[in-house]
């Protein structure tokens, strides 16, 4: 019987099997920032516990609220950065080289195929893009992954999304997210783990497939993955190329994670994306999904584009294209927070922040903020956001706030109309 | 072990985030006690009023995918302040029942049905629930009613529940 990319992903780490259904596996890497770790820093400090498995496999950045926005969120940094400090973990990312986590970490080359990676943040997902398994937990498993280097899952139960066809232009990878999760619903993958496969995501750049994967906790999913390719080891091989002769030979040491082609799936589900349009949620879930033209003259107050979803460089470029030459809507505000330093400086290089000024944005440092209404562009009660994020939830960026979801394509067009509108509309 | 006892606070929809349990605002909160007065703070649900509903009640008993969204701990924590220990459910999202029993608390799933039974019989009453954890049953009462239901838990799931945790429990076998 053949098996998952993610089973043998399972299969090269178990180190304990409890009971039939529980796999205690070994990790690759443990990320932490400053919302969920300190407390866990605190905990096994107070256990007599403060030690960590492996300081150079534990990576850690102050990204939620970055500045500090107030005492209680300086002293979440302090507690980090004292803790990073005495266990010599090297890779500490303070402000200044601070981005967010998920779309950071990538950069530094610190997720591989194969590895195994779990952060206290439910979008760890997002890692699952370079043929990972990188699961969200609570901070109990971070707490234990911190000092054991171990963590229980289930079994790793797959449902493989096959994307057929050609994406049309103006449509992006987060469209084809909403409208996988509009059809699993919100609860359709609990406890399995999202295989995205196919011509379109074998076309997808790594961005593009982080943004798919990103959002698989949306439909209930342990994590996405996709199967390493040649793009897999381009984005990596600054990384990686000590460790093999070339690029094929890179290719080939990755192949054996791809899944077999008798693996058993617990479902297969296939969607031809060539005919699909931009899309945008409604309500207060993020299956509650539709075209963006049937939202179409909905008044908006603020545009955020930024977080792990969609701040990386491909999305800042894709927005500045619709932007170009135009002046947003007088009626809205629109916010930009570049998702790192490194996308920072490039859309600053290739002249995209001054499109983003010169239009009327307002742009923050790298900061996952406004996505849960922490900082850097919370919503008043009332108010309406188009925003590149990842959960319209209830309150989420500010309570009494109404959060729709689309793509940077999708939010900039909104922000020169003060509607929800389809990028089409500036099209060259 | 905690106490998994007590009554009932009935919560009628599915789907309830762990945004609305604890807003991302009372993350910046480093003791768990803080997190007290902010529990379901800003859930969607007619009628309920969290700082008159959530008083004297012990156990949650709700609909599906309960704790879906973000892994903040901070919504266990947010129970266990309150002294609510036990939620019952259809099902939960994976983060969330995973951190309720590796905080030695208990997320039970029952089927649809026996959901949808209890909330015909008992939502809206003042309700008592009792937990047998040695035979794995539940006995619902209010007045002049009685049921008993019975629940399965993982033998690891019953394990972290036994030793508190996960952490004890890891760090003594790993």
């Amino acid at each position: 019987m053949g098996r998952t990319i993610a089973e043998k992903i399972f299969d090269a780490h178990r180190v304990d099997h409890p009971e039939k259904d529980i796999h205690v596996i070994r990790l690759d890497a443990v990320f932490c920032h400053e919302i969920t770790t300190p407390v866990a820093v605190n905990d096994l400090v107070s256990r007599g516990k403060d030690r960590v498995f492996d300081p150079d496999k534990i990576k850690v950045v102050i990204d939620h609220v970055s500045p500090a926005k107030d005492s209680k969120t300086a002293i979440q940094g302090k507690i980090l950065r004292e803790w990073a400090r005495r266990h010599n973990i090297r890779d500490f990312f303070d402000i200044g080289r601070n981005g967010v986590c998920h779309a950071l970490f990538p950069e530094k080359g610190f997720v591989r195929p194969g590895y195994t990676v779990i952060m206290g943040d439910s979008h760890t997902c997002t890692h699952g893009a370079f043929g990972a398994f990188a699961a969200g937990v609570g901070t109990t498993d971070l707490e234990v992954g911190i000092l054991k280097g171990v963590c229980a899952f289930r079994s790793p139960s797959t449902i493989k999304i096959d994307i057929a066809g050609r994406l049309p232009d103006g449509v992006f990878a987060k469209d084809v997210i909403l409208f996988i999760i509009h059809r699993l619903g919100v609860n359709g993958a609990t406890n399995k783990i999202l295989e995205f496969t196919g011509p379109v995501v074998d076309a997808m750049s790594m961005e593009s497939r982080m943004t798919l994967c990103n959002m698989a906790v949306e439909a209930g999913a342990t994590s996405g993955i996709c199967n390493p390719d040649m793009t897999t080891v381009e984005y990596l091989w600054e990384f990686i190329q000590d460790d093999h002769a070339d690029k094929e030979s890179a290719l080939a040491t990755f192949e054996n994670f791809h899944s077999d082609p008798d693996a058993r799936y617990d479902q297969i589900i296939e969607h031809d994306v060539s005919r699909l349009e931009p899309m945008v949620t409604f309500g207060y879930k993020p299956d509650q999904v539709k075209p963006v033209k049937e939202m179409a003259s909905t008044k908006v107050d603020q545009i955020y584009i930024g977080s792990c979803t969609n701040g990386r460089i491909e999305d800042l470029r894709v927005a500045a294209q619709v932007l170009k030459g135009k002046k947003i809507s007088d009626s809205v505000r629109g916010i930009v927070s570049p998702a790192t330093p490194k996308a920072f400086r490039q859309a600053m290089e290739e002249g995209i922040l001054k499109t983003f000024m010169d239009s009327g944005f307002c742009v923050t440092n790298p900061t996952c903020g406004a996505c849960l209404g922490m900082s850097n562009g919370v919503l008043a009660e009332g108010e309406v956001c188009a925003s590149t994020t990842n959960r319209n939830f209830n309150g989420r960026m500010g309570k009494g706030g109404m959060v729709h979801l689309v793509s940077p394509a999708t939010a900039a067009a909104t922000a020169i109309a003060g509607l929800i509108t389809n990028s089409e509309l500036y099209k060259g | 072990m905690k106490n998994f006892s007590g009554n009932v606070l009935f919560l009628d929809r599915s789907d309830i985030n762990t945004d609305e349990i604890i807003p991302a605002k009372y993350l910046t909160e480093i003791s768990k006690q803080a997190l007290k007065p902010y529990l379901l703070e800003d859930i969607k649900l007619e009628g309920f009023n969290p700082q008159r509903d959530v008083k004297g009640k012990h156990v949650i008993i709700t609909r599906a995918n309960f704790g879906c969204g973000s892994s903040r701990e901070h919504a266990p924590w947010a129970l266990e302040a309150n002294d609510i220990h036990l939620v019952i459910a259809e099902n939960f999202a994976r983060i969330f029942r995973q951190n309720m029993f590796n905080c030695g608390m208990i997320a039970v799933e029952l089927s649809g049905q026996t959901i949808d039974d209890i909330f015909k019989e008992f939502s809206g009453k003042e309700t008592h629930l009792e937990t047998n954890f040695e035979n794995n049953a539940f006995i619902i009462t209010t007045d002049g009613l009685h049921k008993e239901v019975s629940f399965s838990i993982s033998d690891f799931d019953r394990a972290l529940v036994m030793t508190g945790g996960w952490v004890e429990y890891a760090d003594a076998k790993y």
